[in-house]
């Protein structure tokens, strides 16, 4: 037989203020939520992973920051919104998420893959930027090249680097600019 | 002809698929629509990705992409629901929120660029169904369209319901009315309303798990025999037509299932030739659908 497991959460290493911080970067409902669970079962991503909705916000609200902010299912929510739109309460589950990874963003928790989409927008103005196979295709077509976008116009893509300087997100990515 | 629109492309439709990018500019003739480009205009940004990072250089960006429509005195259109979802978001927060906007327009300001709030965004497919409306698209097909499609409306061309105009978050219909209206057939599958995977960042973060996302979706539409997918979101296509190379590379699982934007789908009952249409570009091919019609 399995031993119960037992997890203690000490009163002392929780963050009280986490939950409040949390509603300021935009989760501002976060204390309405009753642990109903609706959230959790809607959730495209919870059906086939360990990610949780309730659970971390759950968490949140006791005050575990780190463990919410350090936890890799964050960044399993794929914004369906489903879960807003269900919530009895109206706590608005997945801006919840939003405002949480942003704070782990801060915190230093983001994922390299994530860097690396920032850096394309900041380098060319496009998270999905142009390949040779779509140059070809686009020509082939009889489109320009290059569509009218930061592509093909130099200051438009300058203005886009001004504007993540001003927001200090290059500093934010870690981008290094050449 | 109605006021020109200003013609948002994105990343994923320009970058990755042009054929919706060719089909949009080689439809808006015959349904009277004029589009003009937004000159130097960048990445929506990404709503997933974006906003989860850093929810100001979200908005900035966003709002550096509006000023471009403003200044032409046009509103947008956009074919991909991750822009809709970033550019009518990011417009509804400025346009009521002074605190933002003043901000938004202090960073703006360094590129000399001011946010006024004079412009709405909107997708092709509320555009289409609103402005347009079913009865008026079935009087112009010249070529109906024998087929069965799974509609797959894609999360963010819905939700969340208070920064949308269609407020039908869990069984809307008009997206399979715009399609009944070509002369197909939109069949029921299971779980209709299932995200495809790719929002979020999960496919950038998570591959294994965005993918199993679209392979359930893919299995449901497989077994209720349809003969084509439509979703009027460039992402979604992506998602739905690469990722099934993607599927059988990592499972061995091959569903060949067909994705058309609803834009080309549109453009084939319109009795535009298939390669005006750039429908020969994707992974999976879509052969067998120009033959059945």
């Amino acid at each position: 037989m399995t031993e119960p497991q037992k997890k203690v959460i000490r009163l002392e290493t929780l963050d009280p203020s986490f939950s409040e911080a949390v509603s300021k970067a935009g989760g501002e409902k976060i204390n309405l939520c009753i642990q109903c669970g609706t959230c959790t079962a809607s959730c495209p991503s919870g059906r086939r992973t360990a990610f949780r909705t309730r659970q971390l916000i759950r968490r949140a609200v006791l005050g575990l920051k780190e463990s919410v902010l350090s936890d890799k299912d964050l960044w399993l929510c794929t914004t369906c919104y489903t879960c807003l739109e269900r919530c009895p309460r109206g706590v608005d589950p997945t801006d919840v998420i939003l405002a949480m990874r942003t704070m782990a963003v801060q915190s230093g928790h983001m994922l390299d893959r994530h860097k690396l989409v920032a850096s394309l927008v900041m380098k060319s103005g496009h998270a999905v930027p142009i390949d040779d196979a779509n140059r070809k295709t686009r020509t082939s077509l009889g489109l320009s090249e290059l569509p009218p976008t930061t592509h093909t116009h130099g200051d438009a893509l300058a203005e886009v680097q001004t504007v993540v300087k001003k927001t200090a997100f290059d500093k934010l990515v870690g981008y290094e600019w050449k | 002809m109605t006021k020109p629109y200003a013609f948002f492309l994105g990343c994923m439709i320009p970058n990755r698929y042009p054929g919706i990018e060719l089909a949009m500019r080689n439809i808006a003739p015959t349904l009277d629509l004029e589009l003009r480009d937004m000159e130097g205009a960048s990445c929506c940004p990404a709503p997933g990705v974006f906003k989860s990072f850093d929810k100001s250089t979200w908005l900035a960006l966003a709002a550096r992409n509006l000023c471009i429509a403003e200044s032409m005195g046009c509103d947008i259109l956009t074919l991909c629901n991750g822009c809709y979802g970033t550019l009518k978001e990011a417009n509804e927060i400025l346009k009521t929120d002074s605190e933002q906007r003043d901000k938004v327009n202090t960073i703006l300001s360094e590129v000399k660029k001011e946010y006024h709030g004079s412009i709405q965004v909107r997708h092709v497919a509320e555009m289409l169904y609103r402005d347009i409306g079913t009865d008026k698209l079935s009087n112009m097909i010249k070529k109906p369209l024998p087929l069965s499609v799974a509609v797959h409306y894609g999360c963010h061309l819905l939700r969340p319901t208070k920064y949308r105009e269609i407020k039908s978050p869990e069984r809307p219909r008009f997206l399979d009315e715009m399609v009944d209206a070509l002369g197909a057939k939109s069949i029921p599958y299971r779980d209709k309303m299932l995200c495809c995977g790719a929002g979020g960042g999960v496919r950038t973060a998570a591959l294994d798990v965005s993918l199993d996302m679209a392979r359930e979706k893919l299995q449901n539409i497989k077994d209720a025999s349809a003969d084509l997918i439509v979703t009027p979101c460039g992402f979604c296509v992506f998602q739905l037509d690469r990722g099934q190379i993607e599927i059988k590379d990592k499972w061995g699982v091959f569903f060949n299932i067909p994705v058309l934007h609803y834009v080309q789908f549109l453009g084939l009952a319109l009795g535009l030739p298939p390669e005006k249409l750039g429908v020969y570009n994707n992974a999976v091919p879509t052969d067998s659908i120009i033959k059945k019609i």
